[in-house]
């Protein structure tokens, strides 16, 4: 057996790169330091069907091609759609993002990623008011209060808290004793239990709360005894434990992107934040979710000026979430042919927008059986990043870290299959 | 392959060549002495001739160049270009996102940009960009004035682990030079105060500005690094502040440089000095210390600044600079980001609106402009706008016709500008204009030879990259002064722009999109057993403070596709060495 | 005025993207140029005669110009963007960006509007007579500067985050509207004639608001100014009994006015 250290996890937006892989027969047996979603990932127990061939669609059936083959066929369609729209993105490498952002361009298409359903909300309430942010260390080094807002890390980014919150840091010796955890969240969760404070505010009720701690923050009263379900010496009390923070930081997750109001309520949140920093130091770090769903959001920002929702349609980029979004397209029946990389929109997307992909051609590049690969019409399977290629992955907070290679793959990588769809409709292009 | 520019009139201050019709042999990507008679002919009669412009400080690629791009689609909206000839697509007017970056430099006849703030944690990043930015030839600069190995060792006195650690980082991250910002006030700001002046120690490190500049100046000559440290000064933006300029100044003056590489004869580079000038106690009894600071670098030889002139834009405003950028948020109340970078620096980022109309920006422009025309020898100044934040590098063809045109300047401050730039500045008391031969100067010459780079960049003598711009401005037949338009117009889209021997503009139009720079790094080792102590502290913090591991800190090679490692191994047993050949290739 | 009459014909489903559709951009041409005008379907650009059966009479000014659209173009986007001068009538309902960007001239649709009509209006008239979507009169992502000037009237309903960083005109909504109207709103007025579901005004900083009908929740972060009668809003006056409130004190420089009618509304006084 062999032990291949500091491996990069390909799954969450904390993106542990303290990870051991044990090797036998190029086969990752087991991991150590991973939490239980990052080794299952690692060790494929997720029970998932591998795609070990390039498939095409004939009627009812999937039937085994050959690269070559599959690749012609989505050239064609990527080629000879008027609004195709191309979704996903964020567990691949940055690499093939940017081929991803060039073949947009080549058949003016929509450009979008995961952030469209996840931190989409986040990504539009930073365009109107800004983006104070640190990196992780910092938390674990300074903050003495650390806010979950609307997420549960002990769930989905399971060693979050023990990497940022329980950890010693350079002046926070004691770790978590050095800190006041506060949970935000209108449940009790297996975070909410660690917290020195849970706040469980009233569903869908998240800017109202915001609104009035603000505007507690900045002295003056509010209008309303309760606001959100909270009592106001409460929120006088929370207002308190914020502005004397010596560092504090807000983590904020989907509870409060998806909650009414989406892209306000961390509207508000971020200006909150800002303000804090008149009476302490503040910042705040949004809980991302996929591994390198922050690098698509940066690739696709360095190479066209916008972070998702592109679209390329006329040779200039444009962007306006709301028309431009995968939902959007697909819910307006605007998209006549989509491609799928890297994420499963058959599982996570409204049922509207899944009846529009039932109805168009559907290219999915996807190393399992998903949702998403029962209604493609074509299948290039690929190796997977982090695990069987190298490439870069930024963290739910910008850091950027090079995936390693752990195993070997007779599988093209998704960056070499989109090269190969990107030359192929080029030539196609050409010849029109 | 080979080529002659012909009949151009040239400006090579490094080569003391004025204006002399000359013609430009090229060969292989060089300039060489003569061509063979079937050499393509480039025919300059009636233009000008310049090397490839060198932008010494700019900022174009890294993490909060993106932020700037990503949280601001209304000014990405402002500008925006279309794929077609092999261009690829793209926006942003203040923050231009990176192919467009490219072209843009290129079709103003620029051919080499520096990135002048790289957080080393996020370097990685800074070279991806790169890595998608056609034409240019580049480098990007760690921050090391608040990184907490550098405070540390400085404090205990120990400059061989300073030197030592420096070596290491610009390796590590594939830096090119020292660059401090605010030092000692960003890591203040981690805990959301800041430092006023130099000798305002940092919370715990217990250092000054004053001691980190002193210690990474020794360190520098140290290591005999081609460029000089890079000094943002403390107290950006601040009335009263040319103070700490000068102070900040005159610390390393006694210093010798003793670059390993290049031909570098000044000890330190002050950049953006045009937001370090400002005297009074606050906004309302502002007025410009510029002729103060001018009078200083008049007298002194150990200092090459430049200038971040303001150029009336709305724009993007970004720095290293943590608590500036929140007390700018503070004054104008626009959207604020900000990254604190644990261990080593922080950053912000604010838009910024500068109104002719406005009192303050009109009295920043004629700051810069009498740092421009007061300061008597070009030889220490470079132009810049700090490219975002005093206003986009687009700007600099505009930045070059008010300096060749004191009626350019008049007109604007007679019809545009507020009256503070009369009362608060003496700009308009200036006639000077500067020659085609200034230009040069400040926009190619100083910023190579400052930056060590002047072997190859920065002139047209034999040895160089052919880096050369064309323009069509005939000093013969125009009046430059009156023509101001026309020169804007001239500098902005070059007639032809060579880079590595290949016309990639013709006409102001690019022809060769697909051409991609090379990266400068330094790959220099200081005392091998020095570093090995070092760095059994580095694995140590990085295992108890840092957020990844050691091992996964370095840049690796595979991001730096064009290579040009300075110092160190590539050039072996030679003091001052060549840089080894590598051809700007296609991607 | 010369009359140039679109009349649509199929609406594809891959929509069209008609900003050049302006009195502004027909002035001058004859009927034949103003067929081979280009419109965007989806990535391609095709005549304007591909998707309209055009006739009518042109002119050399814009403001002699008026349009008809004569039935539906649901799936047609940016109608008027960014005119000037002139008329437009679409006699039927219409997509998104309606008169976005428009400083002049009047738009006429007698339908329902998409999102974002008027988006970054400086001038002229926007009549909506069906309904409306979202951020009708807002401000492009990321700009804290939006509509500007002009009057934007919606005789329905209209969706989330109408008038979002509003700076000055007029935006009336005769019908309800969903959540957020007024957000971020620093200037100019917006009048609601029917019911507001929650966060009027959020995060305002300037500029008034007026809601005739009924504020199901309201925002903490407002300062309650008490009872007036027969409020006076761009000189016109509205009858009745209104709560006044300041705010949104949540922000910094808060100094957004609403008035919310007293009747049904007791609820949100404190
Ligand atoms: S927390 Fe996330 S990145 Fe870390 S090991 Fe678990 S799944 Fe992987
Ligand atoms: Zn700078």
């Amino acid at each position: 057996m062999e032990l291949v250290k500091n491996v990069v996890c390909p799954f969450c937006g904390t993106l542990c790169d303290d990870i051991v892989c044990k090797v036998e027969n190029n086969e990752i047996v087991g991991t150590i330091n991973a939490c239980r979603i990052g080794h299952s990932k690692f060790v494929h127990t997720e029970g998932a069907m591998r795609w070990k061939k390039p498939m095409i669609r004939q009627g009812d059936e999937f039937v085994e091609t050959t690269y070559d083959d599959a690749i012609e066929k989505a050239a064609h369609v990527l080629a000879d759609a008027k609004r195709p729209l191309m979704y996903g993105w964020s567990c691949t490498d940055c690499d093939a993002q940017a081929v991803g952002v060039e073949l947009a361009e080549e058949t003016g298409a929509v450009i979008d990623n995961t952030a469209s359903v996840c931190h989409g909300p986040s990504v539009l309430a930073l365009q109107d008011v800004g983006y104070p942010i640190c990196t992780f260390g910092e938390v674990k080094n300074r903050a003495d209060v650390v806010v979950y807002w609307g997420c549960n890390p002990m769930h989905a980014h399971p060693r979050h808290l023990s990497r940022n919150v329980f950890s010693r840091g350079f002046f926070r010796e004691r770790g978590r004793a050095d800190r006041t955890l506060v949970v935000v969240d209108p449940r009790k969760s297996d975070s909410s239990k660690l917290a020195d404070v849970h706040l469980q505010l009233d569903f869908d009720k998240d800017y109202e709360l915001l609104d009035a701690i603000r505007t507690v923050v900045r002295g003056k009263d509010i209008l309303y005894d309760e606001v959100a379900g909270i009592p106001r010496e409460q929120i006088y009390e929370v207002a308190e434990v914020l502005k004397n923070a010596q560092f504090g930081i807000l983590f904020f997750g989907m509870g409060i992107t998806h909650s009414r109001g989406k892209h306000r309520n961390i509207d508000t949140a971020i200006c909150l934040v800002q303000e804090l920093n008149d009476y302490s130091k503040w910042t705040l770090i949004p809980m991302r979710g996929h591994y390198n769903v922050t690098g698509f959001n940066q690739v696709c920002t360095w190479e066209s000026g916008y972070p998702y929702c592109v679209d390329f349609s006329t040779g200039e980029p444009r962007y306006n979430p709301g028309e431009t979004g995968a939902n959007d397209l697909l819910q307006n029946k605007e998209a006549d042919a989509m491609m799928v990389i890297a994420s499963d929109p058959g599982a996570h997307f409204p049922q509207n927008a899944i009846m529009r992909m039932a109805e168009i051609p559907v290219i999915a590049i996807e190393p399992h059986r998903t949702p998403t690969t029962e209604m493609a019409d074509v299948i290039i399977p690929p190796a997977i990043v982090g695990m069987e290629a190298e490439g870069t992955a930024y963290r739910m907070e910008g850091v950027p870290i090079r995936m390693r290679k752990v195993v070997d793959s007779d599988l093209l990588t998704d960056k070499q299959i989109l090269e190969r769809i990107r030359d192929r409709v080029k030539e196609l292009q050409a010849s029109k | 392959m080979q080529k002659i520019i012909k009949n151009g009139m040239i400006y090579d201050p490094l080569n003391n060549i004025d204006g002399e019709k000359m013609d430009i042999c090229i060969d292989n990507g060089k300039i060489v002495d003569s061509v063979a008679n079937d050499a393509e002919v480039i025919d300059a009669s009636g233009k000008i001739v310049m090397a490839g412009g060198v932008d010494p400080h700019t900022h174009i690629a890294g993490a909060k160049v993106n932020v700037g791009r990503m949280y601001r689609p209304e000014d990405s909206k402002r500008d925006v270009m279309a794929r077609g000839g092999g261009m690829r697509a793209g926006s942003g007017f203040s923050v231009p996102s990176t192919f467009m970056t490219g072209y843009r430099y290129a079709q103003m006849g620029y051919t080499t940009a520096m990135e002048a703030a790289m957080p080393p944690l996020l370097a990685r990043h800074t070279h991806e960009e790169f890595h998608d930015m056609p034409i240019i030839d580049h480098a990007a600069f760690p921050l090391f004035g608040n990184n907490w190995f550098i405070m540390k060792y400085l404090k205990e006195g120990d400059l061989d682990k300073t030197a030592a650690y420096s070596a290491w980082l610009l390796r590590a991250t594939k830096g090119y030079a020292i660059k401090i910002v605010n030092p000692a006030g960003t890591e203040a700001w981690a805990w959301g105060g800041n430092v006023h002046g130099i000798n305002d120690p940092v919370p715990y490190f217990d250092v000054t500005g004053a001691d980190i500049i002193k210690g990474l100046a020794e360190v520098n000559e140290m290591l005999g690094l081609p460029h000089a440290i890079h000094l943002h000064c403390n107290d950006l933006g601040h009335p009263g502040n040319y103070e700490t300029t000068i102070a900040s100044f005159d610390i390393p003056k006694n210093i010798v440089p003793k670059p390993k590489y290049g031909h570098r004869d000044k000890i330190l580079y002050a950049t953006h000095v045009q937001f370090h000038c400002y005297g009074g106690t606050n906004w309302r009894d502002f007025v410009s210390a510029a002729p103060k600071v001018a009078d200083y670098v008049n007298k002194s030889d150990h200092i090459v600044i430049d200038i971040g002139q303001v150029t009336l834009d709305e724009t993007t405003t970004m720095t290293a600079d943590g608590p500036m950028e929140y007390d700018l948020h503070s004054l104008n109340g626009l959207k604020w980001a900000n990254c604190d970078v644990e261990m080593e620096t922080g950053s912000g980022v604010v838009p910024f609106i500068y109104a002719a109309r406005a009192p303050v920006p009109a009295s920043q422009w004629g700051v810069g402009m009498e740092l421009f025309l007061e300061i008597k020898d070009p030889r220490k100044i470079c132009l810049t706008t700090d490219s975002p934040n005093a206003g986009p590098f687009t700007r600099y063809p505009r930045v070059m016709a008010w300096l060749m045109s004191n009626k350019y300047r008049m007109n604007l401050i007679e019809n545009e500008l507020h009256k503070w730039a009369q009362t608060k500045t003496t700009v308009a008391t200036l006639d000077r204009e500067y020659s085609l031969y200034e230009i040069a100067q400040v926009t190619r010459a100083t910023s190579a030879k400052v930056l060590g780079l002047s072997d190859t960049k920065g002139h047209l003598g034999v040895g160089a990259d052919a880096d050369i711009a064309v323009y069509d401005i005939n000093p013969e037949t125009q009046d430059l002064s009156a023509e101001y338009m026309a020169v804007e117009k001239a500098f902005s889209n070059a007639a032809y722009v060579l880079k590595d021997g290949e016309i990639v503009v013709l006409d102001g139009t690019m022809v060769k999109p697909d051409l991609y720079g090379r990266t400068y790094w330094i790959n220099t080792k200081y005392k091998p057993e020095v570093e090995q102590e070092v760095l059994v502290d580095v694995e140590k913090w990085f295992r108890q403070y840092y957020s990844v591991n050691f091992e996964n800190y370095p840049v690796q090679e595979d991001y730096i596709p064009r290579s040009v490692p300075l110092l160190g191994d590539s050039v072996p047993g030679e003091a001052s060495g060549k840089e080894p050949a590598i051809e700007g290739a296609s991607k | 005025m010369s009359e140039i009459i679109l009349n649509p014909k199929v609406q594809p489903q891959v929509p069209l993207e008609a900003q050049n559709v302006t009195p502004d951009m027909f002035a001058g041409k004859s009927i034949d140029e103003i067929k081979n005008i280009e419109i965007w379907f989806g990535n391609e650009q095709v005549s304007l005669s591909e998707f309209f059966d055009v006739e009518g009479e042109s002119a050399d000014n814009a403001s002699e110009i008026k349009i008809i659209i004569d039935g539906d173009v649901d799936n047609t986007k940016r109608i008027g963007q960014g005119m000037t001068a002139g008329e437009i009538v679409i006699k039927g309902n219409t997509s998104m960006y309606v008169g976005s960007e428009m400083e002049g001239g009047k738009i006429t649709v007698e339908g329902d509007a998409g999102p974002w009509a008027g988006r970054d209006m400086k001038g002229g008239e926007l009549t909506i007579m069906g309904d409306a979507g979202d951020y009708i009169g807002s401000s492009y992502r990321g700009d804290w500067r939006g509509m500007s000037g002009g009057v934007l009237t919606v005789y329905g309903n209209a969706g989330n985050e109408i008038a979002e960083y509003m700076l000055g005109g007029k935006l009336v909504v005769k019908g309800n509207v969903r959540i957020m109207p007024g957000v971020h709103m620093n200037g100019g007025t917006l009048i609601i004639g029917g019911d507001v579901i929650a966060r009027t005004g959020g995060e305002m900083k300037g500029g008034t608001i007026v809601v005739k009908g009924i504020i199901d929740e309201f925002l903490p972060g407002f300062e309650f100014l008490g009872v007036e009668k027969d409020i006076e809003i761009d000189g016109e006056l509205l009858e009745g009994n209104y709560f006044k409130f300041k705010g949104d004190n949540a922000t910094k420089g808060a100094g957004g006015i609403i008035y919310a009618a007293t009747k049904g509304n007791a609820h949100i006084a404190p």
